[in-house]
């Protein structure tokens, strides 16, 4: 039998992995680079046939216990978040790691070294170690798929969640990838001890214990499982120790044939035996990460004897910023091999808004009135397209952290008696952590103007639908905002004196006054047309 | 045989369009492939660049290595000089010439043509106007595929298939656009390589 091959990103061979090997449901927010995961299911047949479970959650905390629920019942899932998105998730994903799987279950979570889409460049592996989470790093799309069924094997041969942990350049890269057959999805069977999901602190004692007794098989099964390899080399002089996409760059230097010997390490805990025997045999260990130096740091200790390590905490690979095949050259010594450099009238080209976009209109309208009269920095930002807003020709807000603190930083500001003090967020971000924030703001009577910039969609991440959509209103007045302080204005340029009227008299209000200017974003606009005319 | 390859353009150009024809002739080729994109934040009009590469042997990397590509295919005369650090020195670039300005700082445009063709191996064609000569208005980044084709050892009925492919949901009128596209942009660099 010919085995059947597709053309896959990283993103797409995990869904694809994941769906042959019998998922019942994927739980996800969309966070580049993981969103192409989702929405391969979303656009699957199989999925529709199998009627597998693809909507969008709220947050990826929601999906992380979407997940774990499904997984509770029995029955194989995953879900799927950005690194950042991970810290949402942290509650339901550290606490799963005590109560443990029933049904496998997949948390993947995609890092983005050198940040080219995110706030930060943390290293999931490191939360996943925290929780005792074992850990899947591929390094190819291949191996992406194919970790799916070992995963679910893994996860439900222990009883534990797995994270299958990618970067950025595995995530948005395609290429080949030989398909099996699929496994049928699992029947509903409820865990053995019902008291399994039960964390009351009598019980957590007891499934803590069992959780690090489980280490050591973990450890064993990282040896043995074959993901993780030693391969010999005859220049004892190094040793690498090369995770996920590490060993590609380093591949890529010696045209697959390295001289020295290698451990190719693609699943955590970090197989002892194997990097014993390297450090044993070799004179210098060079360790590649694509991220932070876990590995490195962990080898090195807190006295830093015995074993010589480089890497990223020597300097032989930059602290920051992802690996790449010239900085690995550089590690091991190799001549660089950098063609000409870039002219100097080669100017940056930064994102930005689109044009036409209802954006651009809110941070007219707020440049207007809170700007002109009060100067700079009273406007606190969220994560979206708007955050866009930072650049010329606004330079409008002063804050971007994390997911809902727009309002919540406006709140804080406002307790501090920072006047007027501005909160400015798009809808789907308001529904996945802004919400909350509101509520404290209304319980607190706080003198905020929120603007909820609804385009309708999550537009960042390629439009995905949004939760606000159609209930965004009624969630805000839910909350508790007077309704006389909901104003809704259309935002094009023939509205921007009504819309400077609106915002003038909400700075008079004393209290919490949500402002929601609201047009469809422009890509998703098109998007639509497109396919309606297909 | 090996090529590696750096697409690049701005957001919205559509650079990907071009690496799905070549994808499509490499892979019915039976050659090894791998393709790193952009996707996220640099997709709303910031610089975008993807990174192909095929082979008959297995790659390892997903991204080229700098000093290492063929070729550069740029659909936008800046943005080709942007990853002039890939190009190996007998490496081609090939680019269109028209600029797409949404920056307050884009440099004088014939400053940027002086770079281009400061390179000796180099094809500045205007994809734009070849694309209207056939009349496709939307046929740029065909036109340039076909320009570049003409360094990247691939069967040229391959990519006139993978187009009947990729368009096929369109009808045979978008098709046949389209290959006429990508067959001036290859007559191009024949007569100006």
């Amino acid at each position: 039998m010919t085995k059947k091959k597709m053309l896959l990103m990283g993103d797409e061979a995990i869904a694809q992995g994941a769906m042959d090997a019998g998922a019942s449901g994927f739980y996800a927010y969309p966070g580049t680079p993981s969103t192409e995961i989702m929405e391969y299911v979303q656009h699957s047949k199989m999925a529709a046939q199998r009627n597998i479970h693809r909507t969008w959650s709220a947050n990826e905390k929601t999906a992380v216990e979407g997940a774990l629920g499904m997984s509770y019942a029995g029955k194989r899932t995953m879900s799927m978040m950005k690194h950042v998105g991970l810290n949402v998730a942290m509650d339901p994903f550290v606490n799963s790691g005590i109560t443990g799987a029933n049904g496998g279950c997949i948390v993947t979570v995609a890092d983005d070294p050198s940040m080219h889409s995110s706030q930060d460049e943390q290293d999931s592996r490191i939360l996943s170690k925290f929780a005792f989470i074992p850990i899947l790093e591929p390094s190819n799309q291949q191996e992406a798929y194919d970790m799916c069924f070992y995963g679910y094997e893994l996860s439900e041969k222990y009883m534990t969640p797995v994270m299958m942990r990618v970067t950025t350049r595995l995530a948005h890269s395609r290429s080949g990838v030989e398909v099996r057959e699929a496994l049928p999805q699992k029947e509903i069977k409820l865990p053995e001890d019902k008291r399994q999901f039960v964390l009351l602190p009598s019980i957590a004692r007891r499934r803590y214990k069992g959780v690090l007794e489980t280490q050591k098989k973990l450890l064993e099964e990282s040896e043995n499982a074959g993901w993780n390899r030693y391969i010999d080399g005859k220049d004892k002089s190094l040793g690498i120790i090369a995770c996920g996409l590490g060993f590609n760059y380093l591949m890529e230097n010696f045209d697959g044939e390295c001289p020295y010997p290698v451990v190719k390490l693609s699943q955590y805990p970090a197989p002892k035996k194997m990097i014993k025997k390297l450090v044993e045999e070799c004179k210098e260990i060079l360790v590649l990460e694509d991220g932070m130096p876990m590995v490195e740091e962990d080898l090195r200790g807190l006295l830093d004897r015995d074993v010589k390590v480089k890497g990223r905490i020597t300097g032989e690979l930059p602290r920051d910023g992802e690996l790449n095949p010239n900085l690995v050259a550089l590690a091991l010594g190799l001549k660089d091999v950098e063609g000409q450099p870039v002219p100097k009238i080669v100017a940056p080209r930064p994102p930005k808004m689109c044009t036409g976009c209802g954006h651009i209109d809110m941070y007219n309208a707020i440049n207007a009135t809170v700007k002109a009269k009060y100067g700079d920095g009273h406007v606190f930002s969220d994560i979206g397209c708007y955050t866009l807003g930072a650049f010329p020709p606004f330079e409008a807000i002063n804050s971007c952290v994390d997911m809902g603190a727009s309002i919540t930083m406006a709140k804080g500001a406002a307790d501090a008696g920072l006047f007027p003090a501005i909160a400015v967020i798009g809808d789907s971000t308001f529904c996945h952590s802004g919400m909350t924030g509101l509520l404290d703001a209304v319980i607190d009577k706080s003198n905020i103007i929120v603007f909820i910039g609804d385009n309708s969609t999550t537009g960042m991440t390629g439009g995905q639908d949004s939760h606000a959509l159609g209930r965004l209103t009624s969630i805000v007045k839910g909350l508790g905002v007077d309704p006389d302080h909901i104003r809704i204005v259309n935002p094009v340029r023939k509205n921007h004196d009504e819309f400077v009227k609106i915002i003038n008299e909400e700075l008079e209000y004393n209290g919490v006054s949500v402002i929601i200017p609201t047009r469809e974003c422009m890509q998703t606009l098109r998007r639509k047309t497109k396919d309606a005319k297909k | 045989m090996k090529c590696d390859i750096i697409l690049a353009g701005v957001g919205g150009q559509g650079i990907l369009s071009i690496a799905t024809v070549l994808g499509y002739a490499a892979v019915e080729s039976g050659l090894y492939l791998k393709q790193a994109e952009v996707h996220g934040m640099s997709q709303r009009g910031g610089d975008v660049q993807s990174h192909f590469r095929i082979s008959d042997k297995p790659i390892y990397s997903d991204l080229v290595q700098k000093g290492k590509a063929d070729l550069i295919i740029s659909v936008e005369p800046m943005e080709s000089l942007r990853y002039l650090p890939y190009l190996n020195k007998d490496g081609w670039l090939v680019t269109n010439t028209v600029p797409v300005v949404n920056i307050d700082n884009y440099p004088d445009l014939e400053a940027v043509m002086a770079e281009i063709k400061k390179l000796p191996r180099h094809i500045a064609i205007d994809g734009d106007k070849i694309a209207r000569d056939v009349n496709n208005l939307k046929g740029m980044n065909m036109v340039l595929a076909g320009a570049a084709s003409v360094f990247i050892d691939l069967d040229f009925n391959l990519m006139k298939k993978g187009i009947e492919c990729i368009f096929a949901k369109k009808g045979e009128e978008i098709i046949k656009a389209n290959i006429a596209a990508l067959t001036a942009g290859r007559e191009f660099s024949e007569k100006n390589r």
